[in-house]
């Protein structure tokens, strides 16, 4: 098992027809996702990489049963993106575009929810279930299947400490990248939940940041609800106040959002916090 | 994105809210030019800059006559305030206040959504609030779809007022209020404090507005608005060749590829008992004229002794990336020591292309860490 895609996972890819939706999805395609479908609004009957093209999503999901589907549309462009899937029945969105207006997200979110979908990112590599399916740009080859949990909001970070636990000898049950945005979808209480209740998924890596005050709330989230191991990293120590670091959501505003609150509050809880990435599979191996 | 008070207020006052009567001066001569015009015997001198706590560095007083607003505004203009100097001064009419509210529209992560806030606690520090009497903050969440109609801005206005004139005031603000918040991309629209005069109607003193970078290409109005600092321009700088880059103040450059690494980065660089230069992500890929790119910004900073390169070869393999640095390197010349840290894919191929070349190579974090520790630690003997 693994949570949200699997072997049954049929992928759609949104903005198929440019170059990073081309690209990554011959790369997903690679590695074994089934990809039955992308769309391109006047590009029907066209194929990339033997993937067959269609002008709307409900075409799509109508003729080739798509269920999961990844954005790589332009920013302006990625809240209709969002909405349309949804409105198709897509139960699962994944939207890799950076730079989309918050209000947007606000506004897609919404909809996503009332059409009883879920929403990962925007702004966020996607997710991986290592052997089964691959949703977003993440590099397959540092992933092994396995049975940590991994949730974090941001890329090159996530992949660091994946490849820690890979070459330490722990796979991954499946890996999510939520997003560097202010307002994304599934966030850490979701998904530690859908870890918990994962009988494949024996621990968790979560890696936080600064900005907002989700860590915190995932700290008692934990205390409260979750019996797995779990051990974090934070990013973002010598941040200073005011300043956005690379990622929208990554800013300490009126001095909150500061790693050293996040940091304390898993050690509140009595959860470890690594002092760098490479800790994190010894601090989990203590403790499965 | 900031924008000043005297800004604020001319959008506010486009979408029909009431502001105080008020005429941005830039020297002492405008000031006095606009007393005249006010007519008013007791004006308030404002500081314009995009910072806080302007009330207490002094750049904020109220003169009574000429003579007083000649010497405040003297005082106000050229005098620094966190580190920004106040060209500008907001002269405007002094209002008789009755009393004083809290009122903002932000964008809340948590229930993903607008989010309305409003206090009695008006002109405090409402961090402060929120921090020490967290209840008598008021929060509604808005529905994006619907917006804030007539009921729910009444409900929101009856916990500041109990006169029902004042609350149909108070609620065609809110709702004006929150259609400039939409309709501008704002991330923060606050009126602090809004003022109830002593003649009973309702009045926002002061207006602060911040926007979201992300929207500004469909706000052209408000962008051209945006005003940097030195530092900002230099971030600014970065971001159009696709970096983000934030000055930190140590001896040992950074450039990393993607932010939560780059975070990390420096967090190491502290760790092991160094300081960290700046904040650099370069991006998913790092092909050579992004290097050569990266590598000019750094060596730009004269206090970087050392720089540190943290690269996590994804989808671009490790070997590729060593060509690039090879190649890039060919173009650059420096004394600065280089500390290379290439790991993910073909990582063994990658380092091997670099071993034998000027570069020091190191296979984790930690260890590219310590060496570039110790090499600043070198430079200072």
């Amino acid at each position: 098992m693994s949570i949200l895609i699997n072997k049954d996972t049929r992928l759609l890819v949104q903005g198929i027809t440019g170059r990073d939706g081309g690209f990554h999805a011959s790369k997903m395609k690679a590695y074994g996702t089934n990809v039955v479908a992308g769309t391109s609004p006047g590009k029907a009957g066209e194929s990339v990489q033997d993937i067959p093209v269609f002008n709307t999503v409900r075409d799509a999901v109508k003729e080739t049963g798509a269920n999961t589907s990844v954005i790589f549309v332009p920013a302006p462009f990625a809240k209709d993106a969002m909405m349309e899937a949804a409105d198709a029945g897509i139960g699962l969105i994944v939207c890799i575009t950076e730079g989309v207006p918050t209000l947007d997200v606000v506004e897609a979110y919404r909809f996503i929810k009332s059409k009883g979908a879920n929403l990962i990112g925007p702004n966020c590599p996607g997710l991986i279930s290592p052997g089964k399916s691959m949703v977003g740009i993440m590099p397959t080859m540092i992933f092994r299947e396995g049975g940590t949990g991994v949730i974090s909001r941001s890329g090159t970070l996530t992949y660091e400490v994946v490849y820690n636990l890979t070459e330490q000898g722990m796979g991954q049950s499946t890996a999510v990248g939520v997003g560097g945005d202010p307002v994304v979808g599934l966030y850490y209480r979701e998904l530690l939940e859908m870890f918990e209740n994962d009988p494949d998924t024996d621990s968790i890596a979560l890696i936080g940041e600064i900005g907002g005050d989700a860590e915190e709330r995932a700290a008692e989230y934990i205390r409260a609800h979750v019996t797995k191991p779990v051990a974090v990293f934070i990013a973002g120590q010598q941040a200073p106040p005011g300043k956005q670091m690379g990622h929208a959501g990554a800013i300490i505003s009126s001095g909150s959002g500061t790693a050293a609150e996040k940091i304390a509050a898993f050690e509140a809880v009595g959860i470890p916090v690594a002092k760098e990435p490479g800790q994190i599979p010894s601090l989990l191996k203590e403790r499965i | 994105m900031k924008i000043h008070e005297y800004q604020a207020k001319e959008v506010f006052a486009s979408y029909g809210l009431p502001v105080d009567t008020s005429i941005i001066c830039r020297s002492v001569e405008d000031a006095i030019k606009a007393y005249n015009q006010l007519d008013s015997q007791k004006v308030i001198v404002k500081a314009q800059v995009h910072t806080g706590g302007r009330g207490k560095a002094g750049g904020v007083k109220l003169a009574n006559g000429e003579v007083e607003l000649r010497k405040h505004a003297a005082a106000i203009l050229g005098m620094d305030i966190r580190g920004f100097t106040v060209d500008r001064i907001l002269v405007g009419q002094a209002v008789n206040i009755e009393k004083e509210y809290y009122v903002s529209y932000v964008i809340d992560r948590n229930s993903k959504s607008t989010l309305l806030m409003l206090s009695r606690e008006g002109g405090m520090d409402i961090e402060e609030v929120a921090r020490t009497t967290p209840e008598k903050i008021h929060k509604f969440v808005i529905d994006p779809s619907v917006g804030i109609p007539d009921y729910l801005a009444r409900e929101a206005a009856f916990k500041l007022f109990g006169d029902i004139e004042q609350v149909r005031q108070a609620a065609s603000i809110f709702r004006k209020l929150y259609r400039l918040f939409v309709e501008n991309d704002a991330s923060l629209a606050e009126i602090n404090p809004l003022v109830l005069t002593k003649e009973g109607s309702l009045m926002a003193i002061d207006a602060k507005m911040t926007f979201d970078d992300n929207a500004l290409f469909r706000h052209p109005k408000i962008a051209g608005l945006k005003e940097l600092t030195e530092e900002e321009k230099k971030e600014q700088n970065a971001r159009e060749k696709g970096f983000s880059y934030v000055h930190l103040g140590g001896d040992i450059g950074c450039m990393v590829n993607g932010a939560g690494l780059a975070m990390a980065t420096m967090d190491m660089i502290k760790l092991y008992g160094g300081d960290p230069a700046n904040f650099l992500d370069i991006g998913g890929s790092s092909n050579p004229t992004k290097v050569i790119e990266a590598m000019k910004l750094l060596l730009n900073d004269k206090n970087v002794k050392v720089v540190l390169i943290n690269i996590f070869g994804g989808i671009t393999r490790c070997d590729d990336v060593a060509s690039g640095l090879l190649e890039a390197f060919k173009q650059i010349r420096t004394d600065v020591p280089i500390v290379i840290r290439l790991t993910g894919t073909n990582e063994k191929e990658g380092r091997a292309m670099l071993q034998d070349t000027h570069f020091h190579v190191a296979e984790t974090m930690g260890d590219a860490t310590r060496m570039a520790v110790e090499l600043t630690k070198q430079f200072q003997d």
